[in-house]
């Protein structure tokens, strides 16, 4: 408990009121190469889910021609266990938007938004109060940059960068194929920078304690910290900042009830991890990316009540664009229906995995890719709790 | 509906027709009429200059754009794994009896809708719930039914 006690970190909500848009000042007198160099010397990765270096996406950006150019902050969090952006927005909007905007200053663009999902939408108000003081500040230092509210429709692949930008632009959220990519080609077809909410904070946190304190925390592959969403069979359940590198027996030991079988991580489109995998589990770059929603079970939980949950999400939020997705989705499902009910062999479970892993290769986007991993992991480790 | 019309015309005037204001449109009928009416799309459709079978696609695609009759107050119940984990079925059964209309349904007095939604955001303070844009966390099921009530006498 004590090893833990070390790794609890206090930076994405500490010093808010005293320093009001100070970093932003202080940050917007150096040069925009001088900044990027100073992302990518602190190893920032991307807070969303997939971690790509926020420092070069930043830099691509910059490198681009053009007459238009966007910065957008993904709030579209919509992960089955995560809240933590929903908390920094409503905590720490001004270091959000500062991110934002020293963003927009390297990057050349002139113009931020905001991606609200629309469950937040009682969050706008409070949150355009805040703009209002935010472009008065941003015009005393000679900045133009301005940053509006989208609200998106509701919708889970929303998320997904390009299916995000479609839904900017008036279409159903279906993801764009890759290349190009956002920063070559994204909004109207302009260059556009999409961060997540926390990889904004993270980047004003290390403007304002610099690179080198940054890298102190964490791992050589996963620097600083990261906030967790803890809910399930805890006794702690709420958001803690956690380093990277972390285990999950060294989170178990905190945040269990003495009573944990399983953590998922990730979310939906993450992973179970079972009690005997805890301490050579670990959290960061190099081990399970993830996007920070760990769910607890203990021993009175169904895996296959579990599982059964985030196949049903799964099929609801599928865009429907790719047809391995679509039905893959809807098969997984039924599969493991008709396996339960023993209308299937228990040897059926072997095609089903065989089109998860199909699904990983061949859906268009993260959201059909990624329902291979709960799937194979929590069949993996309690194959007979699906079963029987 | 010669309301949502008056309703379109006016955003279209502050907003413009551009076809990235579509989302923001439909949320403004929704704000006032609860749903879209397939006359709301076709007026949306023939004001913004796209097809209606876009503007369709577009409005099926998003779970907070109802296509279907909705009651003044939409109550969506959050189903995701914390929420299911905190006796989320015993609330959904509470307010169901309490309303007497099923998920999907709408009461005769055209005054409440119940949805479950996906993941609301609040899985530490689970089971959570919202009322249009009202946020309503830790519920029991004496809980539930009381706000309901509350909002009835509204």
């Amino acid at each position: 408990m004590d090893a833990l006690n070390q790794k609890r970190i206090d930076l994405i909500f500490s010093n808010y009121t005293t320093s009001r848009y100070q970093v932003l000042k202080r940050t917007l007198q150096r040069s925009p190469d001088d900044i990027i160099n100073e992302l990518m010397d602190a190893g920032l990765k991307g807070r969303g889910n997939v971690g790509f270096p926020t420092g070069i996406k930043w830099k691509f950006a910059k490198r681009e021609e053009a007459s238009e150019k966007y910065v957008i902050c993904n709030a579209n969090e919509s992960e089955t266990g995560t809240f933590k952006d929903r908390e920094i927005l409503e905590r720490v909007p001004r270091k959000v938007l500062s991110g934002m905007a020293i963003c927009g200053y390297c990057t050349g663009a002139k113009k931020g938004i905001i991606y609200l999902r629309s469950e937040y939408a009682y969050l706008k108000e409070q949150l355009q109060n805040e703009l209002n003081i935010f472009h008065e500040n941003i015009k005393e230092f000679n900045l133009d940059f301005s940053i509006e509210i989208f609200l998106g429709g509701g919708s889970y692949v929303s998320g997904e960068e390009s299916a995000l930008i479609e839904s900017m632009e008036g279409k159903r959220a279906e993801p764009r194929n890759k290349p190009p990519f956002p920063v070559n080609s994204g909004l109207y077809g302009f260059p556009t920078v999409v961060n997540n909410v926390e990889t904004f904070v993270t980047a004003q946190v290390i403007f304002a304690i610099g690179a080198e304190e940054f890298v102190k925390l964490g791992t050589d592959y996963s620097s600083g910290s990261k906030l967790f969403s803890i809910s399930g069979d805890t006794a702690k359940p709420g958001i803690h900042e956690l380093e990277l590198g972390t285990t999950i027996e060294e989170v178990v030991n905190q945040f269990g009830d003495k009573n944990t079988k399983s953590v998922q991580v990730g979310g939906a489109s993450g992973f179970c991890i079972p009690q005997r995998q805890f301490a050579e589990t670990v959290i960061g770059y190099e081990g399970l990316t993830t996007g920070g929603s760990m769910i607890f079970f203990n021993n009175s939980r169904s895996m296959y009540k579990v599982l059964h949950e985030y196949l049903r999400f799964f099929a609801e939020e599928s865009c429907g664009l790719c047809t391995p997705c679509r039905i893959g989705t809807q098969q997984l499902l039924l599969g493991i229906e008709a396996v339960k009910r023993g209308d299937k062999p228990a040897e059926y479970i072997e095609v089903l995995k065989k089109l998860a892993l199909n699904m990983k290769t061949s859906a268009k986007c993260g959201l059909g890719q990624s329902v291979a991993n709960p799937f194979i992991s929590i069949l993996e480790n309690f194959k007979e709790e699906i079963l029987y | 509906m010669p309301e949502s019309k008056s309703l379109i015309q006016e955003f279209v005037r502050a907003h413009g027709r551009g076809r990235n204001n579509l989302l923001p449109l439909l949320q403004e009928i929704v704000r006032h009429e609860n749903y879209l009416s397939e006359d709301a799309l076709l007026e949306v459709a023939d004001t913004l200059q796209i097809p209606a079978s876009e503007v369709y696609g577009a409005a099926t695609f998003y779970n907070y754009l109802d296509t279907e009759f909705r009651g003044k107050y939409v109550i969506r119940l959050c189903r995701n794994i914390s929420c299911m984990m905190q006796s989320q079925s015993e609330i959904l059964s509470a307010i169901s009896l309490f309303l007497k209309i099923k998920v999907g349904e709408t009461t005769s007095d055209k005054k409440f809708s119940l949805l479950q939604a996906n993941c609301l955001g609040w899985c530490h303070k689970a089971p959570a719930m919202m009322i249009n844009n009202e946020v309503f966390t830790e519920l029991t099921p004496q809980k539930a039914v009381q706000i309901i009530k509350e909002y009835k006498e509204k």
